[in-house]
C-alpha cells in the first residue's frame, strides 16, 4: 500500500475565492454567513446562508462556456484550477490517461432545474432550455474538470447527501493508495441557492433563521452554504520524489450505514465509520488530537455526534478539540466534506484549529472542547473528518501533519 | 379549544401518520404514538394546509404533544381571523 499525499488545494466558498482567503477567514473565526442575495427570500422563514457574495462567471469563464456550466460545476472547476496550478502539475500524455477525478455533489444543478420548471409548471412555456440536461446532472462538475485540463482516465461522481465529497476523496484515497492512478483530483462543489430547493429546506424545519451555532445550547439549526473544495492527490513518494509541496496525508478512510431512519442520525453509525476510519490507517483513539466535526447546528446532529465521539475515544474524547466549521462556512451539503476535510488538512500544516464560531453558551449533552470562537495555536499530529448524510450513510477522513521535507 | 378545531387536529395527525383515527386522543404524547421529528414535520405541512396558516419554527420547538399542538393551531388560527376581520 502507498502513503497518499495531498499536493495540491483549491477553494471557492463563502470564506473566500482562494485557499489563502479561505484559511485567513477560518483562522479569525470570522463566519461568512449573511443575507442570501441571489434569491430573493422574503417567501421563506429564513433568509440568512453562506453564498459566494458578489459572484459571476466572469473573471473565471468567457460568456459561451459559462452558458454550458451550472454555478455550482463553475465552482467545481475554480476550485480545481487553484488546486492543480498550487500542486505544479507537468502534465503528460501518460499522465493525462491515468489521472482521476472524484468529485462529489447532492443536488448537482438543481437552480437550472428549478428555473426550467417554473418556465413549464409556472408560466406555461412550451419548452425548457435544451442545456438544462446537461447544466443539472450531477456529474457536471467532474466532466468540466476533465475536459478543462484534458484528462481522460477514469472519472466520476459520488452522491451521498452531505457525505458526498467525503465519500469522493475516500474513493480517490484508495485508488492511489492501491496503485490505480497515481495522481488524483478530488472534492466536492455545491450551489443550492434556488427557491424551490430552500422551500424544501425551510419544510424539514432544519434551518436556522439567524445564524449557525454549532454546539450551542441555543442553536436553531444549519445554515446552507455553497462553494467547492479540490484536492489533489498524489503517491507520497513521488510527490516528494518531484519535490511537491505536500499540504498533509491522506492516512484512512471509514464508511458505514445507520440502516436506521432516512433523516435521523444514529451516533451508533456515526460511532462505527470513527472507528472503521482508525483502523484503516492503524491509529489508536489516543493518537487523535482534532475533529472537524460534521457539526450542523441541528438539534439532533451535535447531540448524536457527541455521543458518537465520546464512545469511540472515551476518556480521551475530554482531550479532544472538536470544531465545526459549518459555523463560518456553512452547510455546503456535497461540498461540506471537502471544505472540511481542507479545513482540517490546514489546521494540521499550519498548527491552528479553526474555531466553531457563533457559539454562545455551552449545552451540557455536547459538553466536549469545540474550540469555542478563536482559533487556537496547536501542533497536532492527527486529525478526523466527519461527514454524516441524511439516508445514514457516513463518511470519516483520517488526515496526518505532513512531516518535515 | 373548540371540539371541531380539535378533531380536526386529530384527523390530520392520524391521516398524516396513517394510524386509526380513535388512537389518537387530546392527551397523546408523541413517543406514544410513535411520532419521531421528521413524522412531526410532516403533520405540521399537512397542518398549515388544513388550517391555511404558516406554523413558524419557534413556535413548534417544544411541542412534545398533541395537546400543545391543538394550542398552537388554535392560536395562529385566531390570529389570522383576528388578521382578516382587521384587515
Amino acid at each position: 500500500m502507498r502513503r497518499v499525499a495531498i499536493t495540491g488545494v483549491g477553494a471557492i466558498c463563502a470564506l473566500g475565492r482562494t485557499v489563502s482567503e479561505f484559511r485567513t477567514s477560518l483562522c479569525m473565526g470570522r463566519p461568512g454567513i449573511g443575507r442570501i442575495e441571489s434569491t430573493d427570500c422574503s417567501g421563506l422563514r429564513f433568509q440568512q446562508g453562506a453564498e459566494v457574495g458578489g459572484y459571476s462567471h466572469e473573471p473565471y469563464f468567457d460568456d459561451r462556456r459559462a452558458d454550458f456550466i451550472d454555478r455550482f460545476a463553475q465552482f467545481a472547476v475554480i476550485a480545481a484550477r487553484e488546486a492543480v496550478t498550487g500542486a505544479g502539475i507537468e502534465w503528460t500524455p501518460e499522465l493525462r490517461e491515468t489521472a482521476a477525478i472524484i468529485t462529489g455533489s447532492c443536488v448537482g444543478g438543481q437552480s437550472t432545474e428549478d428555473i426550467g420548471f417554473h418556465e413549464v409548471y409556472k408560466l406555461g412555456h412550451g419548452r425548457v432550455h435544451p442545456l438544462t440536461i446537461p447544466k443539472t446532472m450531477a456529474n457536471a462538475g467532474a466532466s468540466h474538470i476533465s475536459m478543462e485540463f484534458g484528462i481522460t482516465g477514469p472519472s466520476f461522481t459520488i452522491s451521498t447527501a452531505c457525505s458526498s465529497a467525503a465519500h469522493a476523496i475516500g474513493q480517490a484515497f484508495q485508488m492511489i493508495r492501491h496503485g490505480l492512478t497515481d495522481l488524483a483530483i478530488t472534492g466536492g462543489s455545491e450551489a443550492p441557492f434556488s427557491f424551490g430547493i430552500l422551500k424544501a429546506w425551510e419544510a424539514m424545519r432544519v434551518v436556522s433563521n439567524e445564524t449557525c451555532r454549532p454546539f450551542s445550547k441555543d442553536r436553531r439549526g444549519m445554515i446552507l452554504g455553497e462553494g467547492a473544495a479540490m484536492l489533489v492527490l498524489e503517491p507520497l513518494e513521488m510527490a516528494q520524489a518531484r519535490g511537491a509541496h505536500i499540504h498533509a496525508e491522506l492516512v484512512g478512510f471509514g464508511m458505514s450505514s445507520d440502516a436506521c431512519h432516512i433523516t435521523q442520525p444514529s451516533a451508533e453509525g456515526a460511532a462505527r465509520a470513527m472507528r472503521a476510519a482508525l483502523r484503516d490507517a492503524a491509529l489508536k483513539p489516543e493518537q487523535i488530537g482534532y475533529i472537524n466535526a460534521h457539526g450542523t447546528a441541528t438539534l439532533v446532529n451535535d447531540v448524536t455526534e457527541i455521543a458518537a465521539i465520546r464512545s469511540v475515544f472515551g476518556s480521551h474524547a475530554e482531550r479532544l478539540a472538536v470544531s465545526s466549521t459549518k459555523s463560518m462556512h456553512g452547510h455546503a451539503l456535497g461540498a461540506a466534506g471537502a471544505l472540511e476535510c481542507l479545513a482540517a488538512a490546514l489546521a494540521l500544516r499550519d498548527g491552528v484549529l479553526p474555531p466553531t464560531a457563533n457559539f454562545t453558551e455551552v449545552d451540557p449533552e455536547c459538553d466536549l472542547d469545540v474550540v469555542p470562537n478563536r482559533a487556537r495555536h496547536a501542533q497536532v499530529e492527527f486529525a478526523l473528518s466527519n461527514s454524516f448524510a441524511f439516508g445514514g450513510l457516513n463518511a470519516v477522513l483520517a488526515l496526518r501533519r505532513a512531516s518535515s521535507q | 379549544m373548540s371540539d371541531e378545531l380539535i378533531e380536526r387536529v386529530l384527523k390530520v395527525i392520524a391521516a398524516s401518520k396513517r394510524i386509526p383515527r380513535e388512537q389518537v386522543t387530546i392527551d397523546s404524547e408523541f413517543p406514544q404514538l410513535g411520532i419521531d421529528s421528521m413524522d412531526a414535520v410532516e403533520i405540521l405541512f399537512a397542518l398549515e394546509n388544513e388550517f391555511d396558516i404558516s406554523i413558524p419554527d419557534d413556535d413548534v420547538r417544544n411541542v412534545r404533544n398533541v395537546r400543545q399542538m391543538v394550542e398552537g393551531v388554535e392560536k395562529l388560527v385566531a390570529a389570522k381571523s383576528a388578521g382578516t376581520a382587521a384587515g
